[in-house]
């Protein structure tokens, strides 16, 4: 593998389809690498109507956006590499573990898309077989069609918890509760309301204890929390589940990034330590672009704004469109996202992110950022 | 077990079936799934012991990410059951590194 791409988009999900597409469809020569056997990321498990408006595919399923992606980027004649891990990472070349054989693939520009993974929390029994993250739960339910029982519990009130208690549903799979240790509902509102009609509790200051089974789980024990969030012991009780949804958000999958050496920002709203980037998603070295939730957590229409982002700004270095063309699009994809941004939680990330873009361009001033 | 009847996704078409081997008992899986949903949809949920306390662990975050599902496929070792597709006569194995507890 000695030929030279002209860029490599580790990551097949919404921000890397949309970079590739962008590039492929100005003439550049691309490859996408994903250790997933499927490309499409998260998309494919998706399966409620996107927010927001008809330019953001809204009111389209995740799933079948997934779809459309995939054909364009596929009628580019964009490469895929799917099943193939990428360990190692220098100037312009990548080290991809494919069927056991460890390949280089070398490009002039490389653009990380790899997404985030979803946290972890630590209670009595949450190592068992059916203790798995809320993401993982709706993956296994929706885009593999298999159900772990009949009844489960949903830990984190989070827009991701209670999607997935609603999907639960509709694939006749009965919510005990979702349960939110704090005093308010962490996701949309309208979210929890379709919830508590179809009579599922939505309990607030309430807590997992244990998840406990022989070998799997089959009972969760719960407890309330006072105002101050000090355990009420008293007040537990045990509900029969076989499975217990962790929905406590998710963690940039940024290994590569810090491994080519970029520099980070932390950023509590954006889900932690995140490449620092410029409004272009260019990273602080050189040739070396981020797109989508490793750049922070956010939504599936955020990402692939930003994967197209990414990649008309790469597109534009490679010579494959002029200086006007890219910022054209760019203001254009700014007012996008400025609307995606908009609202309570968007807000906040809008904030979070021109903090971002103002330490790159602090540390890096020969990077330019406009907005 | 499988979700067959989805009121949005529709009716899971199950043309084929495909034989594979879990700790010696033979199941069934439908062709391209992972071996993660082809052991959940036989009721395994279980998919290997820590090497130490020899407790239970499964599918986690089902994403490749987090280790936690990983099985021994045809002999080799540590192969995440959440994105490896599972192959018709496939002999998987829930006692991972066997060797490393023995040597314990």
């Amino acid at each position: 593998m000695s030929e030279l791409y002209d860029a490599a988009i580790i990551g097949a999900g919404p921000a890397g389809l949309r970079a590739a597409i962008e590039l492929g469809k100005r003439g550049a020569r691309v490859i996408i690498v994903d250790e997933n056997p499927y490309p499409g990321g998260q998309l494919f498990k998706q399966i409620h109507k996107f927010f927001g408006s008809s330019v953001h595919l809204a009111g389209q399923r995740g799933f079948l956006i997934g779809q459309e992606l995939m054909d364009s980027a596929k009628c580019l004649g964009v490469e895929f590499w799917l099943s193939s891990a990428v360990w190692g990472i220098t100037d312009h070349t990548l080290a991809v573990l494919h069927e056991k054989n460890t390949h280089e693939i070398h490009a002039k520009k490389i653009i990380l898309a790899t997404g985030a993974t979803e946290n972890a929390i630590s209670f009595s029994g949450s190592t068992l077989p059916g203790v798995l993250g809320a993401g993982a739960l709706q993956t296994m339910v929706n885009l593999h069609r298999v159900s772990p029982g009949r009844r489960i519990l949903i830990v984190g009130s989070g827009n991701v918890g209670l999607i997935v208690a609603y999907q639960m549903l509709q694939a006749g799979i009965q919510v005990a509760a979702v349960v939110e240790a704090s005093d308010s509902i962490r996701g949309y509102g309208v979210h929890a309301a379709k919830l508590r009609r179809a009579g599922v509790p939505v309990l607030l200051r309430t807590t997992i204890l244990a998840a406990a089974g022989r070998n799997r789980v089959e009972t969760a024990t719960l407890a309330h929390l006072d105002e101050r969030q000090k355990l009420l012991p008293e007040t537990a009780w045990q509900e029969n589940v076989a499975a217990v949804a962790v929905a406590a958000g998710l963690t940039p999958l940024a290994e590569l990034a810090w491994i080519r050496g970029c520099a980070f920002g932390n950023s509590a709203a954006l889900g932690g330590f995140i490449p620092l980037h410029d409004a272009d998603m260019k990273t602080s070295v050189e040739d070396f672009f981020i797109a989508g939730d490793i750049a922070g957590i956010e939504e599936a229409s955020t990402a692939m704004e930003e994967g197209s982002m990414a990649g008309i700004a790469a597109a534009q270095e490679l010579g494959f469109c002029s200086t006007e063309e890219k910022d054209r699009e760019k203001k254009l994809i700014y007012q996008r996202l400025e609307t995606l941004r908009s609202g309570s939680f968007g807000h906040i990330r809008q904030t979070e992110k021109i903090k971002i873009f103002t330490k790159m361009k602090g540390e890096f001033d020969e990077v330019r950022i406009d907005l | 077990m499988r979700i067959l009847e989805h009121p949005i996704l529709g009716t899971l078409a199950v043309q084929k079936e495909i034989p594979f081997f879990f700790d010696g008992q033979i199941l069934k899986a439908l062709p391209g799934e992972t071996i993660a949903s082809a052991l959940w949809a036989n009721e395994y949920f279980a998919f290997r012991r820590t090497p130490r306390y020899g407790a239970p662990r499964g599918v986690f975050c089902a994403i490749g990410k987090c280790s936690d599902c990983m099985v021994n496929v045809d002999g080799e070792p540590n192969v995440k059951a959440c994105n490896t597709l599972v192959r018709e006569g496939m002999h998987i194995q829930s006692n991972l590194m066997v060797e490393e507890r023995e040597n314990e």
